[in-house]
């Protein structure tokens, strides 16, 4: 039977755990449906950036389109919209799910919900998405199908009992899955004759077209040739071309109706232009009104990227430019220190996303960089009233000019199997925690609830937490303001001289133990110098740690033989060299490993 | 003048710290080279010599070749000729032959004359050979007789240092060689754990053994080099002051007519050649006897380096005296005209001349 709009339609997104096997099904799906050809088929085809498919997580949202027969003869459009799985990209996730009316809820049969899973389908279910639970990993011998589903049951509080079994890397029940979205999930609301009214929830930037927008239309139709107005931004253009997005490129069509999922094209320069949230419609024509939902999202991380060899300050600029055009999330501005020379002051999402940026620069554009020690964004009340945000320790106002000091603080889920409560709480009460509550998930496995502050867990938390939970602990939080805080900023010194690069911003009872971390981290990072340097840890000028390192005292004396002074020549470029690509503060040179050792501190 | 430095690359066996190009000594091999050794030397006959070195290798393993050799060397007449030694094959015959030719300068590699560090070292000879070897040479004629002597070798202490020098000094030598072993990759000592004094006794080694041969009337012009008044090593001087050179053997280099090349460490082809074939070094951005140069190798003088003679090379000697100024006062002397390092400087010489050259 022939396609019938919008009746045959289905929209639908993945919600899994990291590895739990979104990708995989992805993939099944795509091959049951012939979108890809399967010489085309690469593993894990959705996660199209090598640092994706290497770290076997999804960056960005994607979507495409696939045709499917079903089991009645019908022919149905699939709209699959693979979204990010991690806490930075929450509010992606959250336009991406609002795409859609249905999302598939993998759960691995032998881990069980973890807290980022349950963290995303409760957002979907808030936004009325229809739930169809699926029990991956039936394959292991550790599988407990029932066990899964019960806890889908009592803790989401849906039915579970006809959920497919399915093994997606063995292709096992695939078709059931497919099934249950054609019974389960509903064909889309809209009316294409209404007013344009179409969703962002993703863009890329495209060398030949420009930006490349994912949309979703709620209402309205929208054609080439289109004048499109950005409702949020203002920013209006003329639709060069639009149409579906294929698994491996892009098929242009005519137009897009409401209920469907495509792309547009429009001779956009700047991604910042078309943000993930914002409504689209005609300029000629505009909606009333914006789709509910959308937000600014804003930076909660922040560190200075530096080039390692100060010449290539422009090549970083460059390279962070192109990274900008595809993730209008990262922001950098122009900043000195004293010690890096010329570098960004950049702002991320998370520690998840500053990590892909930093992997990014250093994979796609061959940069050698230093990264400061992350930060949060501190905000400080003056003695004389003003209210400034810092996110960068050397702009932290002297303590005398603090009235008060305030800083982020999450609400934080951990999902941990029961055992490990103890070492979690001990953990969580360390990094300054406050506890909430304590709720049973099933008998074996445990939600804990804490407050705690950014900062605490911008460093290393989620490795201390897998760390005491042999890998079990999960974890989710969400920023839900500030809070007074009793905070210092802490300067390293070398040799006498304050390292800019080196501050940062801490809790004063924490201060004492980190200091003394840092000077130790430096010392061993540091080579000998002609002189002895000490290296010492400040508050205000009162120093609280100190280590030295010692003068060195010789190098090597070799036989100058007949003549050979090549020999001598090589031995003195290597020892430029290697000079060249140290820092130098003052009179020490410092290699550019301790600046990423001080970010290292637990090891 | 020129100098001229002949490479007698043969050994009865190699010592397990040794990274410098020699092969198995044979007689058939040995007559081979110093045939090709005099037809190089011949495209060199209106050269004047005023020193010519023979190093090796163990070049008097080679004396009867190398009395044949000088016979096709055109020396100055006061040219200063040494010949490197290896104190367990100095006999008297050989030796007086030598000194016939005209050779008037040994270099005994004398390394220590404790025995338990010369066999941890290596080392076929013991104290007592090498002391023999001095005294024979002495008794052949020879006046200028330097030793090599090595710091910082297994099981070697400050005090057996201190008694290998306080014997040294008992010997006829007028020049002593002090260099530290340095451990070199692909050598036996490289794969083996080695019970090598700290890096602290080192310099105190290398800082007692500066003091006690200047009380014995050995004075510092070097680096590693000691000598008493009137024997300073005029060919090796000629390293240090950019002069000129010819080197001929495989793995020679020479800096002749301003330009330093060398030859490939390949005996076969050496010997086979009509000529040998010269490759030019790679200046590595510092001319050929430039101020960088100069100021790498006038820097191992305890004269050290003229900052006239530096800016006449084309340095810049403002910008070399605003980096002296970032060194730690014990290391260098600056007396308005040349910068010299002191006996601690030395010591880090590598680090202070990389720094002294980084502002390029």
């Amino acid at each position: 039977m022939a396609l019938e709009y919008p009746q045959n339609i289905r929209n639908f997104c993945i919600i899994a755990h990291i590895d739990h096997g979104k990708s995989t099904l992805a993939d099944r799906i795509l091959e049951l449906t012939k979108t890809v050809a399967q010489r085309d088929m690469e593993e894990q085809l959705l996660d199209n950036m090598e640092l994706e498919r290497e770290r076997g997580i999804t960056i960005k949202a994607r979507a495409v389109r696939l045709n499917y027969t079903a089991v009645d003869g019908n022919e149905y459009v699939f709209n699959l919209i693979d979204t990010p799985g991690h806490v930075d990209f929450n509010y992606e996730v959250s336009r991406s799910l609002n795409a859609c009316e249905g999302a598939i809820l993998i759960v691995d049969a032998s881990q069980g919900i973890e807290a980022q899973t349950l963290a995303n389908t409760y957002l979907a279910v808030e936004q009325d998405l229809e739930i169809v639970p699926v029990i991956n990993k039936i394959d292991l011998p550790s599988a407990r199908p029932d066990e899964a589903k019960e806890e889908i049951e009592t803790v989401i509080g849906i039915p579970a009992d006809d959920a497919p079994c399915i093994s997606a890397k063995m292709g096992i029940n695939i078709e059931a899955v497919m099934e249950q979205v054609v019974k389960c999930v509903p064909c889309p609301k809209g009316d294409k004759d209404a007013k344009l009214k179409a969703l962002i929830f993703d863009s890329y930037y495209d060398a030949y077209k420009g930006v490349i927008v994912h949309i979703r239309v709620k209402e309205g139709t929208v054609r080439t040739g289109d004048k499109i107005r950005m409702m949020a931004t203002g920013a209006e253009f003329q639709v060069t071309e639009l149409g579906y997005m294929g698994a491996t490129e892009l098929i242009s069509a005519d137009e897009l109706r409401a209920g469907e999922v495509g792309y547009i094209a429009a001779s956009i320069k700047s991604i910042g232009d078309t943000k993930v949230g914002d409504t689209v419609t005609l300029a000629d024509d505009p909606a009333a009104e914006a789709l509910a939902g959308y937000r600014n999202v804003n930076p909660m991380v922040f560190s200075g990227i530096y080039p390692a060899d100060g010449s290539k300050y422009q090549d970083l600029r460059d390279a962070l430019d192109k990274l900008q055009l595809n993730d209008a999330s990262l922001s950098f501005d122009p900043e000195t220190s004293i010690a890096l020379g010329f570098g960004f002051r950049c702002g991320f999402l998370g520690l998840l996303h500053m990590d892909i940026i930093q992997e990014r620069l250093e994979r796609e554009y061959n940069l050698d960089i230093i990264t400061t020690a992350p930060s949060v964004v501190y905000r400080i009340t003056k003695t004389n009233g003003e209210v400034v945000m810092i996110d960068n320790p050397t702009n932290y106002p002297d303590v005398s000019e603090i009235e008060q000091a305030e800083e982020p603080i999450v609400c934080a889920h951990i999902f941990s199997p029961s055992d490990f409560v103890g070492s979690i709480m001990e953990l969580c009460q360390d990094r300054r925690g406050v506890f909430k509550d304590m709720k049973y998930l099933d008998d074996k496995r445990v939600d804990i609830h804490y407050e705690l502050p950014l900062n605490e867990i911008v460093y290393d938390f989620f490795d201390a937490l897998k760390s005491r939970s042999r890998g079990y602990a999960s974890y989710d939080y969400e920023i839900i303001g500030f809070a007074p805080s009793k905070l210092v900023k802490l300067d390293i010194m070398l040799n006498g001289d304050v390292v800019d690069a080196l501050s940062f911003i801490v809790h004063t009872d924490k201060a004492y133990p980190r200091a003394r971390r840092i000077c130790e981290k430096l010392k061993e990072n540091i080579p000998r110098q002609l002189f002895e340097v000490p290296v010492q840890a400040a508050i205000g000028g009162k120093i609280i740690a100190r280590e030295t390192i010692k003068a060195m005292r010789k190098d090597v004396l070799a036989k100058c033989y007949g003549g050979d002074i090549t020999r001598k020549k090589k031995l003195l470029e290597k020892q430029k060299e290697g000079k060249k690509r140290m820092r130098r503060l003052g009179t020490v040179s410092v290699p550019q490993e301790a600046f990423m050792a001080v970010l290292k501190l637990d090891e | 003048m020129t100098g001229l430095y002949i490479h007698i690359p043969f050994c009865l066996a190699k010592c397990p710290y040794c990274d410098f190009y020699s092969v198995q000594y044979g007689r058939g091999l040995a007559e081979e080279y110093k045939r090709a050794v005099i037809r190089n030397l011949n495209y060199y006959k209106d050269e004047k010599f005023d020193t010519v070195y023979f190093g090796g290798g163990t070049p008097i393993l080679l004396w009867k070749e190398i009395v044949e050799i000088l016979e096709n060397v055109s020396a100055a007449d006061n040219a200063e000729i040494t010949l490197e030694a290896n104190p367990c094959v100095v006999l008297k015959e050989s030796l007086t032959e030598l000194r016939h030719a005209g050779v008037n300068r040994i270099s005994l590699g004398v390394q220590s004359l404790n025995d338990k560090e010369l066999k941890a070292l290596g080392r076929r000879h013991n104290g007592e050979a090498a002391i023999k070897a001095a005294e024979t040479a002495y008794n052949c004629g020879f006046k200028n007789i330097s030793a090599d002597l090595m710091l910082a070798t297994p099981l070697q202490t400050k005090e057996s240092l201190y008694e290998t020098v306080s014997e040294l000094g008992k010997l006829p030598v007028s020049h002593i060689s002090a260099y530290m072993l340095k451990i070199e990759e692909n050598t036996p000592f490289a794969q083996r754990e080695l019970p090598l004094p700290d890096e602290d006794v080192i310099c105190e080694m290398y800082l007692n053994t500066v003091k006690q041969l200047e009380d014995l009337g050995f004075r510092q012009y070097e680096i590693s080099n000691f000598a008493k008044e009137g024997f300073i090593c005029r060919h090796n001087m000629k390293y240090w002051n950019c002069g000129e050179y010819l080197g001929i053997g495989p793995a020679a280099h020479s800096y002749y007519k301003g330009e330093r090349f060398f030859v490939n460490r390949d005996m076969d082809g050496f010997i086979r050649s009509e000529r040998q074939e010269a490759v030019r070094e790679d200046p590595r951005g510092a001319a050929f006897g430039g101020y960088e140069e100069y100021a790498m190798l006038r820097l191992r003088l305890a004269e050290g380096l003229n900052l006239k003679e530096y800016k006449r090379r084309g340095g810049n000697a403002e910008m070399l005296l605003k980096e002296a100024a970032k060194i730690p006062k014990g290391c260098f002397n600056f007396n308005g005209e040349s910068i010299s390092l002191t006996p601690k400087g030395f010591l880090v010489s590598n680090t202070i001349i990389a720094k002294l050259l980084m502002y390029r």
